[in-house]
């Protein structure tokens, strides 16, 4: 179980035949995930750790049925490859590719009205189902098979939390990162909404940062709908207004989507935030003690 | 990326923005020169620095001769201006503009930006010129009129003259507000802004609509397609450590405190810093070394927080995901070996090839580096000993 993927998941990698794209669908196949096409335009043909090339999304889909495509492509390249994966039908687009110029991703997200195609990203590490399937950057090691889901705007918070979730010996469902950019797809309400239909998922660890408002609007969406505790954290607590840390959506700006403003709403909704980012694990085990449901979650 | 005001009003003008004719002045006597080519009879002369509220400070003056425009101009460059967008270190005053002078009947304000919930630019506007936008929002939201922007369509006229009439231009302005409106949407897609800022926009006592003061942002990650935006960078404007870290590819953000951070990621950084000051630091940086680290990067990491005197002690949180740690310690023996520590550092490694990585360090013995079982503990023993050697010094 999990959301998203899962051991059926038939996925393409767009620009496969680059350096980080080839070391990363080695690392995913390692991980047992059905790499099954890879499209780099005019090197169709060829074959990279053994999955066949194509020229077009379009022609990998008519020959292999994959559902799903993970983006390796360079940043002026990186929109028109998810208007690519959105025109050819597939249910899941995920891009891994940071500095899309803002304004591409304004487009993008037009051209995707209307269209059944999900997009995680862009400028996020990937989606992974534990022990089934695994998109992206994620280090798949640091993963054990359990019940708690992990949502985070950050790549090695994602990792960070994982890792603390394991060592705590609380397993995962499913980790998703919807990626540090302002403009992008899935967002917070997007992924609580499929962990919170998702019977294996117990309970939800949620990582946010400055910037924004998405974690205010999760607030209130969990308050009215959630059937699950969730967990949260969030970075930035220090940051000086008008300079972005890092993450491209990472900017306190006109003195809105600070931290201080996050923790109060998530707060306001009875959600508990980590104080620290060395207490996440801690965090979650707490809450999971406190909803009876510890001993479930403990499976690892 | 910010520019300065009065490049970006020659960046609106060639959209069609209609702006007070001007001129950029690098010393009193190109300030005197260019009042003297204006030939207007009032001048403004303008401070320009990267920041806003500069009024207030003392950096814009009304100049009704050619000597008080060569008084203000002694008077502003080189003057440190203190705005509540400086920080109290303020900014220095190395350029000025000088303008003509216009008869103000009322004042407006106008701006495009992009919204994160639509994943659409808006058109913000607001009868209440002058003030700051935060302010409006804050005090009387309802005077602030949106219009949001289809990207397949553009800014579609009747939108601008809707948003004309909500902002109770007169019905003689309209036409031009709206025309205006369209050149300044077009400068903000034409250029990748993350931010066009009209404030105030005025009308004039004979009625002609001006761009009295102007503000363009542009988003970094599409500088590669302006190259002529990328030129107007004043590198003066900018902290030199976070220059200089740019330059090496290194997210970097100087936060004034003694303990320094380096960290991979983003997120984890922010959340290093706030764990730095939580137990009761002075977070001297944020700074995300990414997730290909190189030797090179991380002894030029080393080097841009060691210069100068203000760091006192460094945490280094590193969580190998796809940078394996035993890169990291190797990096950070070769930097002790190029850069010299001068200060304590403590090390905490998580992840992939932590064993190797912890095992580098050892053998390597350098006697400034600490090594911290976890991150908890590696924020607690840098705060201490940076405060012991504040102590001893």
């Amino acid at each position: 179980m999990g959301i998203l993927v899962d051991k059926n998941t038939k996925v393409i990698v767009q620009g496969i035949t680059g350096k980080t794209a080839t070391f990363h669908t080695q690392q995913m196949l390692a991980y047992g995930t059905k790499i099954v096409a890879g499209v780099t335009p005019g090197k169709a043909g060829m074959k990279v750790e053994g999955v066949p090339v194509f020229n077009t999304v379009r022609d990998a889909v008519e020959a292999t049925g994959a559902t799903v495509s993970v983006i390796y492509v360079p940043a002026k390249f990186a929109a028109d490859s998810i208007l690519e994966g959105v025109n050819a039908g597939l249910d899941l687009v995920v891009c891994i590719t940071e500095h899309i110029p803002v304004l591409d991703m304004v487009r993008v997200r037009r051209y995707m009205q209307g269209k059944k195609t999900r997009l995680i990203g862009p400028n996020c590490p990937g989606i992974l189902t534990t022990d089934e399937c695994k998109i992206g950057l994620i280090p798949g090691y640091i993963h054990k098979k359990g019940h708690v889901g992990v949502i985070s705007r950050s790549g090695t918070l994602t990792y960070e939390a994982t890792f603390q979730l394991s060592s705590a010996h609380i397993g995962q469902t499913t980790a998703i990162g919807i990626g540090g950019d302002p403009i992008k797809g899935t967002d917070f309400i997007d992924a609580l909404e499929l962990f919170n239909e998702d019977d294996d998922t117990k309970a939800v660890m949620l990582i946010g940062e400055i910037g924004g408002n998405a974690e205010e609007e999760a607030a209130e969406w969990i308050k009215a709908n959630m059937k699950k505790p969730v967990i949260g954290f969030i970075s930035g607590r220090q940051a000086p207004p008008g300079k972005r840390m890092g993450h491209a959506g990472a900017i306190i700006s006109g003195g809105k989507g600070t931290a201080a403003d996050k923790i109060k709403a998530l707060n306001a909704a009875g959600i508990e935030v980590a104080d620290t980012v060395a207490h996440m694990g801690e965090t979650v085990v707490r809450v999971l003690k406190k909803a009876g449901l510890y001993d479930e979650c403990k499976t690892c | 990326m910010n520019i300065h005001e009065y490049q970006s009003k020659q960046i609106l003008r060639s959209y069609g923005v209609n702006v007070p004719n001007g001129k950029p002045a690098f010393s009193v006597e190109e300030a005197v020169k260019a009042a003297e080519e204006l030939g207007s009879k009032v001048c403004v002369v303008k401070a320009q620095i990267h920041a806003g509220g500069r009024g207030k400070a003392g950096g814009v003056k009304l100049a009704k001769s050619i000597d008080e425009v060569k008084m203000y101009a002694k008077e502003i460059l080189g003057k440190t201006l203190v705005t509540h967008q400086t920080g109290p270190e303020g900014k220095k005053v190395n350029r000025l503009l000088v303008e003509e002078g216009s008869d103000i009947k009322k004042e407006y304000y106008l701006s495009f930006v992009i919204d994160r919930a639509t994943a659409q630019v808006v058109m913000m506007g607001s009868e209440e010129g002058g003030m700051e936008i935060e302010k409006v929002a804050d005090e009387m939201p309802d005077k602030i009129i949106k219009e949001f922007i289809d990207p397949l369509i553009g800014l579609a006229p009747f939108q601008a003259k809707r948003m004309a009439f909500k902002m109770n231009f007169g019905k003689e302005v309209i036409n031009q507000v709206a025309k205006l409106m369209g050149c300044l949407y077009n400068a903000f897609i034409g250029k990748d802004c993350s931010l066009a800022e009209i404030n105030p926009l005025v009308v004039t006592k004979d009625d002609k609509v001006i761009a009295l003061d102007a503000k363009l942002n542009f988003d970094e990650s599409a500088l590669y397609r302006h190259p002529d935006i990328e030129e107007l960078r004043d590198e003066s404007e900018e902290d030199a450590k976070e220059r200089a870290a740019a330059k090496e590819g290194l997210n970097y953000v100087n936060l004034g405190g003694d303990v320094a951070c380096m960290v991979n990621g983003a997120g984890l950084a922010m959340a290093t810093v706030d764990i730095i000051k939580f137990y009761g630091g002075e977070p001297a940086n944020f700074l995300d070394v990414g997730g290909d680290s190189t030797v090179e990067k991380i002894a030029a990491a080393f080097k841009i927080m060691l210069a100068g005197d203000q760091v006192k002690g460094i945490f280094v949180n590193i969580f190998g995901g796809i940078n394996k740690c035993d890169i990291i310690a190797a990096g950070i023996v070769e930097a002790a070996k190029i850069v010299g520590m001068s200060v304590p550092v403590v090390v905490r490694l998580e992840g992939t090839n932590v064993e190797r990585g912890r095992e580098i360090l050892k053998t390597a013995n350098v006697p400034e580096v600490i090594m911290a079982p976890t991150m908890e503990d590696g924020a607690k023993q840098i705060v201490e000993l940076v405060e012991k050697s504040k102590k001893n010094a």
